[in-house]
């Protein structure tokens, strides 16, 4: 069953390597397969990789924690008072649909170019389905279980720490699964559109300087990294939260 | 809750929206962030009024709607007709599948400098990168719609000798319509940010590079004003997908 799926991506491949060693190719925007491994090689062995991947990461990384943490924070606060959750329902839906390259230029603007406007921005667009799922969650933990905390004298760090995180955590590992990928996102879309550095630039600069071995090699090695996050997270959901994390959010 | 009671929070919500306004307003009336990065709503509105009025606001709007309607109108139908085949076929399920659940992660703007080197920086390379980049929500979708037909009414298919055409479209569409039409409001979002970022890399037209000019020239109530017709052609557009999942999906209310 599983080796089905290699068939088509290889035989491609394999007519791609044969069109170009057939017809040969020169050009500015096609490179042969071959030529596409060996611009991935030398990026791998020469440094290129580690240094731009790590400005990416990183920014995302940073931007995640910032924007997910505060949207956690808001959402355990909402999820907790279901009169605030009502108040801040408007303003909510207004600001969640602004599309999160919108505010590059105002980050541009204030940050100028760097780390600092990119995590601006990765935050703003991770802070909104931690927020969003997070307060789903919260506000469906077991009335019981708060009950109890009320019986126990708990205060409220210890209510959220020892009770609401806990019972909510499934679906709060879920909303920072989707968050990560678009943390990863964000930062190559920003890398893109505006910021000199990390995968986004060096793809678009690949291209630019007409080198589309280096271009494609470098699209794959994105592919490779958002596959590989998600893999990773999609596995650590299945191995620590099993099925109560599976059901999708309304 | 009572209705009354429905309609006071909703007010009340509102009017924490019009306060947060108001602290905005404070905010840039004491000057506790530099005017030149923080316009004040006043400011804003006007330069929302005088972009429509008599700016291009209106023209770079109506380009950036145009390009992104048609990116998403495109990618939802290829997306629907592509899903509709691969899905009705186990064979075409098991071979591709894997491929496109690779191909899914991928930043849909990482197209974009391979769409300049093929096509250069023209306006249909943009609409093809949009179309392409909101595909893989409504392809998945459709996909996933068709394999997890309940083999019950498979079977009732075949009871009614049902064409596989007839099939599809009397069985595995509508089984599938949630799926597609939730996928198709992140496809409406996908569309809007890669017609922006085209925009902004292009420099073009349209409301990416409105925006991108007022920064680079420090017109801050520009820059907010564009900012929020952004914002609203999200918060629209998303409005009236879910009137028309309200519509189109009323069969399953039971």
């Amino acid at each position: 069953m599983k080796w089905k799926g290699i068939i088509v991506p290889l035989a491609l491949v394999v007519i791609a390597q044969a069109g170009a060693v057939i017809y040969g190719i020169h050009s500015d925007s096609l490179a042969s397969p071959w030529q596409i491994l060996r611009a991935a090689l030398t990026l791998l062995t020469d440094g290129t990789l580690w240094a731009m991947m790590r400005q990416t990461l990183l920014a995302a990384l940073a931007g995640l924690l910032l924007g997910g943490g505060a949207g956690l924070a808001c959402a355990i606060v909402l999820g907790l008072s279901p009169s605030l959750s009502r108040l801040f329902r408007y303003p909510i839906e207004v600001f969640r649909p602004i599309p999160s390259i919108a505010i590059l230029p105002i980050f541009l603007m204030i940050y100028g170019f760097g780390y600092r406007m990119e995590i601006a921005i990765i935050a703003f667009a991770c802070f909104w389905p931690n927020l969003i799922i997070g307060q789903a969650a919260v506000a469906g933990v077991e009335p019981r279980l708060l009950e109890v905390s009320r019986v126990l004298g708990l205060g409220f760090g210890a209510r959220v720490a020892k009770i609401v995180i806990p019972a909510a955590l499934p679906r709060l590992f879920l909303a920072f699964r989707l968050a990560a990928a678009v943390a990863l996102i964000v930062a190559v879309t920003v890398e893109i559109a505006m910021n000199p550095q990390g995968m986004g630039y060096e793809l678009m600069s690949a291209q630019s300087s007409l080198r589309p071995d280096a271009m494609f090699a470098i699209l794959l090695y994105i592919g490779l990294l958002g596959w590989s996050l998600n893999a990773m997270l999609l596995f650590a959901q299945h191995r620590l939260f099993g099925v109560a994390a599976a059901a999708p959010p309304t | 809750m009572s209705r009354a009671q429905r309609i006071a929070w909703t007010l009340a919500s509102i009017g924490v929206g019009l306060a947060m306004i108001a602290v905005w307003q404070f905010i840039a009336w004491k000057k506790l962030v530099s005017p030149v990065f923080l316009p004040g709503p006043v400011q804003t509105w006007r330069a929302l009024f005088d972009g429509f009025s008599q700016g291009q606001l209106g023209e770079q709007t109506l380009e950036t709607l145009q390009r992104m309607v048609l990116g998403w109108v495109l990618a939802s139908l290829l997306g629907m007709g592509l899903g509709a085949l691969i899905g009705s076929s186990r064979a075409a399920r098991n071979y591709l599948g894997p491929t496109l659940e690779f191909m899914r992660p991928l930043p849909a703007s990482a197209m974009l400098p391979v769409g300049i080197a093929f096509f250069g920086l023209t306006k249909s390379m943009v609409i093809g990168v949009i179309a392409f980049g909101s595909i893989w929500p409504m392809l998945l979708a459709t996909i996933h719609g068709f394999a997890a037909v309940e083999p019950r009414l498979v079977e009732v298919g075949r009871m009614y000798h049902l064409s596989r055409i007839e099939f599809v479209l009397k069985v595995a569409f509508p089984n599938a319509m949630p799926d597609i039409l939730a996928a198709m409001r992140l496809g409406l979002i996908t569309a809007l940010i890669l017609s922006v970022v085209g925009e902004i890399l292009a420099f073009q037209g349209g409301l990416g590079s409105h925006i991108l000019e007022a920064s680079r020239a420090y017109q801050s109530p520009d820059l907010f004003a564009g900012v929020i017709v952004l914002g609203l052609i999200g918060l629209v557009s998303n409005l009236l997908l879910s009137v028309l999942e309200d519509t189109l999906l009323r069969w399953r209310r039971t």
